[in-house]
């Protein structure tokens, strides 16, 4: 076990480095430079910028430094935001999206579980139909579409929940959390999809396991139905779920791009699109290689997890 | 293969039913789906809609008219205008247009790299096959969305390298797909007996190992395609989908959305548009899977496939195969 883990660990290494490799390449490649401005400025300020930060040093120099910095902690600057450290700009945001991606994957889980359970058990019947209406709708509508429709309902027509925003002062925890009323719609729209997604599976797994003979050896030693299912069941209808974590982190990263442009609120997955539209490169890479980051670490803790569930894994 | 013969002769009881193919077997199960009728003819509906999109429109989408900006749905305007006079529907007629043409377009470019590739990485495997497992490796470790977005943040441009770029990120499922079915297929009798007749690599490949593929390759169009329209739509939301002005639904969700507590019907009417074309592909995604894969009930049950089942516990059981016996006994 711990031998896989240290293996699995060493290939963060590379592959975050292959990562940061295609991100600067792809940065380098655009056509005209950060001082590219509607004023020209003239050609001695570019020179002394460019010597500044850097930018005249050979390319191979230029990502020599970005690693070595980006190992310090360090990514850059946003040429964009008079001079602010990326890194300061990302961590400003990333305790918002850090909460909000927590509560909708909480959420998504015992949502998406419970149906996908309930589903199985009533194979066939109105709950299975309902369940797998929900995972089939949940799957296909984009998140902001289903973002637009509860805005629609709940703030426009009702008015119970505000529309957007993310205020943490006088909220449900100071500092972290802002009124419930608030978090409503970002976390129910964000948790949609992986709920489907997870319904889908649990439904499927779950299926799967309860055809199997040592259930009905389970069920004639004269077990209960729910001992059955959490004792014996689950156990391995579990595993499937479990693998799938990991892209439904990654969704949840994804997600909150569109779900914090959608209801304004504060955070990192804002902040990128914010620095796309604003072509800012020096912010689009650092944004990137932390979320390259985060993910390649989810998937790095989903794996060992997965092992520690299911021994044959360790032996490939 | 025997050249001057016509098919199998049946005799006795079967003889009056005509001779079915995979494909009028799997269109027939297709339609028993109700779902996915209902899918097909929204999508249908839709794609007459983009085709004939200039017969359609009572005005021109990109016409603004400044006096009347934010017109209330009435007969002259069925969906209003926006902010600077244009009108609403006619934006959604071309928006369909542009939709569709991208869910097609990008699967054009996304079966036209990952095909080849997944055939060849099968077939001849080594090099090509480790270099495409390893990237695929890649790719899946990384969230497709934020890809798109890196790319587009640099590409830019016209509408054709957008779904250059969604090809670009999508073309690894397919050749995933193809390489796994032609690594199992090519080990099967029927190659085995085409190359001792003398079929030469390329013969297989497209007279044995391509016609098996169709199935399973339908299946991943048909959901590859609302991904695509799906991309667009959210890089249009966030602003860097199409150019601005091009009538895009996404675009016109953004633009509308600034709007939704004067003018809702700006945001509703493509918002919705969007969820119907989305639900239309993926009940017929779900029907086509259950049509042309019947092992795969469990992951989207239909009445069909319920009923099916209880035919098959109903009919006395069929004097199977010898199986092996377990040889412990």
């Amino acid at each position: 076990m711990a031998a896989y883990a240290l293996r699995r660990l060493l290939w963060l290494a590379p592959a975050l480095l292959f990562i940061s490799l295609v991100t600067f390449a792809l940065m380098h490649s655009v056509q005209g430079g950060p001082w590219d401005d509607d004023r020209r400025l003239p050609p001695s300020v570019t020179e002394n910028l460019d010597r500044k930060y850097g930018l005249d040093k050979p390319l191979y120099a230029q990502y020599f430094d970005f690693v070595t910095g980006a190992l310090h902690g360090d990514l850059g600057i946003s040429y964009a935001r008079q001079d602010k450290p990326v890194t300061a700009i990302i961590l400003s945001g990333f305790k918002v999206t850090a909460v909000l991606g927590v509560l909708a994957l909480a959420v998504a889980v015992v949502a998406g579980v419970g149906l996908g359970v309930l589903s199985a058990l009533n194979r066939n019947r109105w709950p299975d139909y309902a369940g797998v209406l929900f995972a089939s709708m949940g799957s296909a509508v984009p998140a902001f579409v289903l973002g637009i429709f509860l805005v629609y309902i709940f703030g426009v027509q009702l008015h119970w929940l505000p529309t957007f925003g993310w205020d943490t002062r006088g909220g449900l925890l100071p500092g972290w959390l802002p009124r419930w009323q608030q978090l409503v719609l970002p976390v129910v729209t964000l948790s949609a999809l992986p709920a489907a997604y997870l319904a889908r599976i649990t439904r499927a797994s779950l299926l799967e396991v309860l055809r199997q003979d040592y259930i009905r050896t389970a069920r004639s030693k004269g077990l209960g139905g729910g001992s059955v299912l959490f004792r014996h069941a689950m156990r391995n209808a579990a595993i499937p779920i479990v693998t799938v974590l990991g892209p439904v982190i990654a969704g949840l990263v994804t997600g909150s791009f569109i779900i914090e442009q959608l209801f304004s609120v504060p955070g990192t997955g804002r902040l990128f699109v914010q620095s796309v539209n604003a072509r800012d490169y020096g912010l689009i890479m650092g944004t990137t290689l932390f979320y390259a980051a985060v993910i390649v670490v989810v998937n790095l803790a989903v794996d060992i997890t997965y092992a520690f569930i299911d021994p044959r894994i360790r032996y490939r | 293969m025997s050249k001057g013969r016509a098919g199998p002769v049946v005799r006795g009881a079967f003889a009056d039913v005509p001779a079915r193919g995979y494909w009028s077997r799997a269109f027939r199960r297709l339609l028993h789906n109700r779902l996915a009728v209902a899918g097909l003819a929204v999508i249908t509906l839709f794609a007459l809609v983009a085709l004939l999109a200039p017969l359609i429109v009572p005005h021109d989408p990109s016409n603004q008219d400044l006096a009347h900006t934010f017109a209330s749905p009435s007969l002259d305007h069925p969906m209003g205008t926006d902010n600077l006079g244009r009108d609403w529907f006619s934006r959604l007629v071309y928006g369909a247009r542009l939709s569709l043409t991208i869910g097609f377009f990008a699967q054009a470019v996304v079966l036209g790299i990952g095909l080849p590739v997944g055939l060849v990485a099968g077939y001849k495997g080594r090099a090509v096959d480790g270099l495409l497992m390893r990237l695929t490796d890649l790719v899946y470790a990384f969230p497709d969305l934020l890809l798109i977005i890196l790319l587009r943040s640099v590409i830019g441009g016209s509408i054709f390298m957008l779904f250059l770029i969604i090809g670009l990120v999508a073309w690894v499922d397919i050749a995933r797909l193809v390489r796994g079915q032609v690594l199992s297929l090519k080990e099967r009798e029927f190659v085995e007996a085409a190359r001792s007749l003398g079929a030469s690599d390329r013969e297989i490949i497209t007279r044995h190992l391509f016609p098996n593929l169709t199935g399973p390759l339908t299946v991943l169009v048909a959901f590859g395609v609302p991904r695509a329209i799906f991309v667009e739509a959210t890089l249009s939301f966030i602003g860097i989908g199409v150019n601005p002005g091009t009538p895009s639904w996404g675009t016109m969700v953004h633009e509308g959305y600034a709007a939704i507590f004067a003018f809702p019907y700006l945001v509703i009417f493509p918002a919705a548009a969007i969820a119907l074309l989305m639900l239309a592909f993926t009940f017929v995604g779900d029907g086509l899977r259950d049509a042309l894969d019947p092992r795969s009930e469990d992951a989207a049950p239909s009445l069909d496939a319920a009923l099916k089942r209880q035919r098959r516990a109903e009919a006395p059981a069929a004097p199977e195969t010898p199986q092996e016996l377990p040889k412990a006994a």
